[in-house]
């Protein structure tokens, strides 16, 4: 449904001005090839400056490409970028034109813009609002909802005039659990009704890890690495994270513990050690017993999840995915 | 792909009533999946484009609520501007011509402030941090977009530039009979304005600029059109026949007389409905080019 073959984009160096640093050429994306396929739901994972929103927006026409071809339901995107506003439907990460109007009218103005009768737009934004449980809120401008109020009340306006593909770029940050629930449902029940695509930009481990079918990571505007969140979890299957907090300091003196310590990355009080089950298991009893017990404030043990994938494909970012 | 009911987590859904829904296999979703290789076959069907007039009146309603949560104190600031001008010039113009256009220029000076001066920073701001992408992404005319947020601003100076113009003709003592005009001066003088406003903030680099270019123009239209032209030096005189907003204080003048040449309030009148016609282009295709980078 949508197939990106070898795009790439390089934003110019910028030379310094007075009291401000030049910044060199960057490939914000480099060479990059995807396939998507309907009625999945798609996502680009990878820390901040990845190049993950310089892609969308040139999947969604509103940036054009260097090199390289976007294929969206048999539009070609790059020749023709303005037939991406009747196929698809964005959601940006800001919400400024939207700002100062009520819930009601975003919802309206947009299914209007998106070429849908007054009486039609009126009925899909009442039906929205209401699958959203924003009725409530519907005579409130934007500007004066809490931060997830207002990104659950932009989501509404993308899903008004149907479109078979949804670009998300961020869609829960901010939002309560019940808010992305709420959005979750509606992604689910447009893909079952009507074979809806979404392509999904997040650097939320856990969510990708939960809603995704498949997902590309980026890293640098290059995708090294494509699957499923299960197949990628299986690159690392045969490790396990075990995370140690000292209460003040390592207690080095302990032998066992001086020799993880080139094995850890530390972050301060924090111990983070990717190690094989059975050396895990060794690593927690030494550190539950003796000596180095009284030094430990909390440790755990997990599977591995996406962020492990993510440096161990070679991600550079150590601290760049956020877990929660 | 095939999706098990253990590859999702069912943390974000409620009910089982969805659990049921969410385990179709992408396969067998209506109109057939994996379409990266059907689409060879032919393109998809577009959605539909939103036609110019409704799409208009949808951007120009909906800027016309944003205003009136957010522009309210501002329309204050600017009507009561024009009156505290007109109060200051009462001590140093004492009737007749100068009075006349003391007048018209305040009048026209609230057109300035909100057409020009507030819609240069809207949409310098809206360019700056990615607001234009919202519309860029739905099918609407550029067009669409600037006239229908020009002649929302535009709309927005009718009752101050009504209260200025009744006002400053009680305070000089000026006729009432020829108000009329306004009908014809604010709709005009406002899509000349409005449209520079909207060329300035969607050209200007950077959103301090835009603010920037907008006060100057109020500045300009302020000076050049309330002060009486002729003790001015010849280059401002030069100056202030470069301005649109001249020509809708010269036309709204002219009506103060007891016997108005209806020829030259339609000179000046057509003037600025070229630069407006001309600025609205230019501030289309700013939008255009704003909107793809």
């Amino acid at each position: 449904m949508c197939a990106v073959r070898g795009l790439t984009k390089t934003y110019p160096a910028v030379r310094g001005r007075r009291g401000t640093p030049g910044t060199p050429a960057v490939r914000a994306t480099d060479d990059v090839h995807l396939d998507i396929r309907r009625g999945e739901i798609f996502g680009l994972l990878g820390p901040n400056g990845a190049g993950k929103s310089t892609l969308v927006r040139q999947l969604t026409g509103l940036m054009r490409p260097d090199a390289g071809r976007v294929e969206i339901l048999g539009h070609d995107i790059v020749r023709h970028p303005e037939r991406a506003a009747r196929i698809l439907a964005y959601l940006g990460q800001e919400s400024t034109a939207l700002d100062e109007l009520t819930v009601s009218l975003a919802a309206e103005t947009t299914g209007r813009l998106r070429g849908l009768q007054a009486r039609d737009a009126r009925a899909e934004r009442d039906a929205v609002l209401d699958e959203l449980g924003l009725t409530a809120i519907a005579g409130r401008p934007l500007k004066k909802l809490s931060g997830g109020q207002r990104r659950l009340a932009c989501f509404a306006a993308a899903l008004i005039g149907e479109r078979p593909l949804l670009v998300l770029d961020e869609p829960t940050s901010g939002m309560d659990p019940v808010a992305r629930r709420a959005v979750w449902a509606a992604v689910d029940r447009r893909r079952a009704e009507r074979g809806t695509t979404v392509l999904l930009v997040t650097h939320n481990v856990i969510e990708a890890e939960t809603v995704l079918d498949r997902v590309a990571v980026l890293e640098r505007g290059r995708v090294i690495a494509c699957d499923t969140p299960a197949g990628l979890k299986e690159q690392v299957a045969g490790e396990v994270r075990v995370e140690l907090v000292w209460r003040e300091t390592a207690p080095l003196q302990v032998p066992e513990v001086a020799a993880l310590r080139e094995r850890a990355v530390e972050s301060g009080r924090r111990w983070t050690l990717r190690l094989a089950p059975e050396e895990a298991r060794a690593v927690v009893a030494t550190v539950t017993g003796g000596s180095a017990f009284a030094a430990l404030d909390d440790f755990t043990l997990a599977t591995p999840s996406l962020e492990d994938v993510y440096l161990a494909l070679g991600g550079a970012a150590q601290q760049g995915l956020v877990k929660a | 792909m095939v999706r098990q009911e253990s590859d999702r987590p069912s943390a974000y859904r409620p009910e089982g009533e969805q659990r049921d829904v969410s385990v179709l296999p992408a396969d067998v979703l209506p109109g057939g999946a994996l379409a990266v290789e059907d689409a060879a076959d032919g393109a998809a069907e577009l959605g539909p484009r939103a036609r110019m007039w409704p799409a208009l009146g949808a951007v120009y309603r909906a800027q016309l609520s944003r205003a009136r949560v957010a522009r309210i104190p501002l329309l204050f600031v600017a009507t009561f501007q024009s009156i505290g001008i007109m109060i200051l010039m009462r001590g140093v113009v004492d009737g007749g011509g100068e009075a006349e256009s003391v007048v018209a220029g305040s009048s026209v000076l609230v057109v300035a402030f909100v057409a020009l001066n507030l819609l240069a920073q809207y949409f310098g701001q809206l360019r700056a941090n990615g607001g234009l992408d919202h519309y860029a992404t739905l099918p609407v005319p550029p067009a669409a977009v600037v006239l229908g947020a020009a002649g929302a601003y535009a709309s927005f100076t009718v009752p101050g530039t009504v209260v200025t113009a009744v006002f400053g003709c009680v305070l000089f003592g000026l006729p009432l009979t020829h108000l009329w005009v306004l009908v014809a001066v604010i709709p005009l003088a406002g899509a000349a304005l409005s449209g520079l406003g909207a060329a300035l903030g969607l050209l200007a680099p950077r959103p301090e600029l835009a603010t920037l270019l907008g006060q100057l123009g109020m500045s300009a239209a302020l000076l050049l059109g309330v002060l009486p032209a002729d003790r001015m030096p010849e280059v401002v005189r030069l100056a202030r026949d470069l301005l649109p907003s001249t020509y809708g204080v010269e036309a709204f003048a002219r009506t103060f007389g007891a016997d108005p040449v209806w020829a030259f309030v339609a000179g000046d009148l057509a003037v600025c409905a070229g630069v407006g016609v001309v600025s609205l282009a230019v501030a289309t295709w700013a939008y255009r080019r704003a909107a793809v980078r």
